[in-house]
């Protein structure tokens, strides 16, 4: 019993990450139409950006957090500028290719400036917390509220605020927010410099648990499409349960069933699926 | 009749887009579909080619239940079609994008291609035949070998209906075959237009422009908020209470 | 025949033949030579993927995927005591098979869902290499594979494939197979349909193409012939691991492809051949290679999309479309030239 309560919570850890990334993913993916896929890799560098804060700085673990979550934004919309933006009226399969141009450069710098070999961010809330029976440490419950925190905040930005009600307006009606006078540009800067952002925040709070490795982004990201697709594209609360729900899938199958092959119940997931529906589970359209 | 729709309805998630239509379409005529935008025009030839499914009704071709076909399976029962934005193969040539039209009226597979086996020769004769009648007929044998995209708006429309002709379709659907051209150009589109009626091809046609359709067609249908208002020869429909109210302060009544 | 439908150029193919066939005899050492025989297995693959990416326009990226499955076949297969050449085309037709199993689910998807799909397969068969460690020895993979089965000749005795020169002839032969059949499937009616579903999808549906059936047929060529690559290389190299079917080498060959030429068949092979020989003189960069592949991508992509070659192609087509008379000779002006008399 506290073995299925422990990986409940593992899961619902994992998913904290799932969601916040899957979350910035489908601004991009689903509302720009976008296939970022270099967008594990910003995550992954943003993990960079805070380590290097932290060793080399001497920064506090909060400070490095948002000094990374800042350059990841500024990043995110050089990005969208240089590899993306030149693409717009082009095949998606353009923009695809442009994407695998920009993670290759994305791992292979993280690989000349800090090596191959992972790296570990010092932790700092290692004590163990005990919640009903259940030992953790303060760093994965901190995990887990800060995704909730960060989830509700980018709900409030969208909906709330004037900046975020447009990322909504082009997510709805492109050509209509073009008319009413949307700069549709600095949307697609906004929405990208957010979604890295975000990227950034979950690498940074999961980092003094797992290892940063320059290869970590490439499965997070794939993981991330696989949520956007089956929660349907653009769907921020099918990002967010899709998050979660892959997050438990895993750490549950991990433990009971096979660690090694956890990650193809995931990919297996999304080839089936598509089988039964080729737009994802909620999909309402295709991309071209 | 070659063909005959009857009842044809298409609802998008509430929104009915063509309600109840029902018209037939005699060997060698040529039929107008007309109406304002959003009428259902489109939509109508959608349902044909079997790009949408129809909510209810069926669509026979020469009595044969053509309705729940696939669009590729349409195009080889003898109905070929022409898209309102020009649908070209971008990349390839003028002669390519014919051949390609020419690609239902041929057996060979993987293997006879692999080996270019007998079959296959007479295939691709037969196909370069075709496609230099076809050119001749379009008259764009000049252009052969250009790239398509180098063509101009009204030789990319002739190009377009060119492809149509090449699989020798018993019907073709054209969708607004003039949109966007000058006086000039749309003149000789629909010379071309009745070239093809010449040689026995049924054409129903969609049309904005009022004083070519009702000098170049047979009969007229008229949608209406994807009701048919008005069927009949072109004399008959413009003098319809219906038509001209629909029409009202219209090209060409008014 | 009046109007030349699918053109082909003989002699500059003899040519190239003739330089291929003498390589043996120009090459400076073994490592060199290595490299050579690495590059014509990598340029089938890449000719291969072509033809899903390039002509058809599904970008797949689980091509390593199936290069990986002809791998662990014939690695399997042949240190099992069967035949190379029986391992060999087996392993291909199981790639192939597999192929269709997938295709059908992935390729009712488009564009990005497509890519995103077959990437997914790519890593399964990745992790599937990396942990059934029963079957495929886990993380270390399988050493110790035979060299091709020896081919038994009257008179002569018998072929083996020890050397480096019968090994470069080995793939050499394959690689031709591969050039030939795309080749056939290209300048046909059949490489115009492909092209038909690259260029409007839906106008290929109208014109009466059985538009998904042509996507399977593409993509099973593909994955045989990916592998088909796969098999000889594991034969040849000797040892394969999970890293033999890993999606970083679909994107080397995505950039040879793309480098070369997309949608040609010189420029998969230049590409395959240039950038490993290129990236060998600057070793000095060997650390930046992926770096500077990266930018290459973006650069490409956007100013160039249909790399080196296609640049060439569409100049050669352009001139050509100036003066028809040119190219089609006689011909043209005998029949194509007056409308109207051909009917």
């Amino acid at each position: 019993m506290d073995l299925f309560l422990q990986q409940i919570l593992n899961g619902i850890m994992l998913g904290s990450t799932y969601a916040v990334v899957a979350l910035g993913l489908t601004l991009v993916f689903g509302i720009l139409h976008i296939p970022n896929f270099a967008h594990g890799h910003l995550y992954m560098l943003g993990g960079y950006v805070t380590f290097f804060f932290i060793t080399l700085l001497g920064f506090g673990f909060w400070t490095a957090m948002i000094s990374s979550m800042i350059i990841l934004a500024l990043i995110g919309i050089l990005v969208e500028r240089v590899v993306y933006r030149p693409l717009r009226d082009q095949p998606h399969i353009n923009s695809f290719i442009s994407a695998i141009g920009a993670l290759m450069f994305l791992e292979t710098f993280v690989v000349v400036a800090w090596g191959p070999q992972g790296q570990r961010i010092p932790n700092p809330y290692p004590n163990p917390v005990e919640i009903g029976g259940i030992i953790l440490t303060q760093q994965r419950l901190l995990v887990i509220i800060a995704a909730i925190v960060l989830i509700v905040l980018l709900q409030l930005f969208l909906k709330k605020t004037t900046p975020g009600t447009t990322i909504e307006a082009v997510a709805q009606n492109r050509e209509g927010a073009m008319l009413v006078g949307i700069n549709v540009n600095r949307v697609s800067s906004m929405t990208f410099a957010i979604s890295t952002a975000t990227a950034a925040a979950a690498a940074s709070l999961v980092a003094p648990i797992f290892m940063i490795s320059p290869s970590m982004g490439a499965l997070l990201g794939m993981k991330a499409f696989v949520i956007v697709i089956l929660g349907g594209l653009g769907s921020v609360p099918g990002a967010i349960f899709g998050g979660y729900i892959l997050g438990l899938i895993e750490a549950l199958g991990g433990g009971y069933i096979s660690a090694d092959y956890k990650d193809v119940f995931a990919f297996g997931a999304l080839i089936l699926i598509l089988a039964i529906r080729p737009t994802g589970l909620f999909g309402r359209e295709e991309v071209g | 009749m070659l063909l005959k729709v009857e009842n044809l309805t298409k609802q998008f998630e509430g929104l009915v887009a063509v309600s109840d239509v029902s018209f037939q379409v005699g060997a060698g005529d040529i039929l107008a579909i007309i109406g304002p935008n959003g009428a259902g025009k489109t939509t109508v030839f959608n349902l044909i080619s079997g790009i949408l499914p129809p909510t209810s009704g069926k669509i026979l071709m020469q009595d044969e239940d053509i309705t729940c076909l696939k669009p590729y399976q349409v195009a080889q029962k003898g109905i070929a079609r022409t898209f309102q934005t020009t649908a070209l193969f971008d990349q390839l040539r003028v002669l390519d994008n014919l051949a390609i039209g020419y690609k239902l009226k041929t057996t060979t597979g993987f293997w006879s291609t692999i080996f270019r086996t007998r079959g296959w020769k007479e295939d691709r004769d037969k196909c370069t035949q075709k496609v230099l009648e076809v050119l001749g007929f379009i008259g764009l044998a000049e252009k052969t070998y250009s790239l398509v995209s180098t063509l101009s708006q009204e030789e990319q429309k002739r190009l377009a209906i060119g492809i149509a002709l090449m699989s020798d379709p018993k019907i073709i659907l054209l969708d607004e075959p003039t949109g966007g051209l000058i006086q000039e150009d749309t003149d000789s589109i629909t010379a071309l237009i009745r070239k093809m009626k010449k040689t026995g091809i049924t054409v129903i046609i969609i049309e904005h422009k009022m004083r070519m359709i009702m000098d170049l067609a047979d009969r007229i249908v008229v949608l209406n908020y994807g009701e048919k208002i008005a069927d009949g020869p072109p004399e008959e429909v413009s003098k319809d209470a219906a038509v001209i109210k629909a029409y009202l302060g219209g090209e060409y009544i008014a | 025949m009046a109007v030349r439908l699918f053109f082909k150029e003989k002699w500059f193919y003899l040519l190239i033949l003739a330089f291929a066939l003498t390589v043996p005899f120009l090459v400076p050492g073994r490592y060199f030579f290595q490299i050579i025989i690495m590059s014509c297995l990598y340029a089938m693959a890449t000719l291969s993927m072509n033809l899903i990416l390039g002509y058809t326009g599904q970008a797949s990226l689980a091509h390593a995927g199936f290069f990986g499955i002809g791998a662990y076949g014939v690695g399997l297969m042949t240190k099992a005591g069967i035949s190379f050449w029986a391992a060999l085309p087996v392993s291909a037709l199981l790639a192939a098979f597999i192929g269709l199993l997938i295709g059908l689910p992935t390729l009712r998807t488009r564009g990005s869902y497509f890519a995103i799909a077959t990437l997914c397969f790519g890593v399964i068969v990745s992790i599937i290499a990396g942990s059934w460690v029963s079957l495929t020895g886990g993380y270390t993979g399988v050493v110790g594979i035979p060299k091709p089965t020896p081919i038994p000749f009257p008179v002569i005795g018998k072929l083996s494939f020890n050397s480096l020169t019968a090994q470069y002839y080995l793939v050499l032969a394959f690689l031709l197979l591969t050039l030939f059949v795309m080749h056939r499937l290209v300048f046909s009616l059949q490489g115009l349909s492909f092209m038909a579903i690259r260029n409007n999808e839906a106008l290929a549906d109208a014109v009466g193409i059985n538009t998904f059936a042509t996507k399977i047929l593409s993509f099973v060529i593909a994955n045989f012939f990916a592998g088909l690559s796969g098999g000889i290389y594991a034969s040849l190299i000797g040892s394969i691991s999970p890293s033999t079917a890993s999606y970083m080498l679909t994107f080397n060959w995505l950039v040879y492809l793309l480098l070369g030429g997309v949608a040609t068949l010189s420029g998969p092979i230049i590409g395959a051949f240039a950038i490993p020989v290129l990236m060998e003189n600057l070793q000095f960069l060997e650390e930046y290679r992926l770096l500077i592949f990266g930018v290459l991508l973006i650069v490409v992509i956007i100013f160039s999309p249909r790399g080196l070659m296609g640049v060439i192609e569409s100049v050669w087509n352009k001139s050509k479309a100036k003066n028809p008379v040119r190219k089609a000779g006689g011909e043209y002006a005998a029949e194509g030239g007056k409308p109207d008399q051909a009917i």
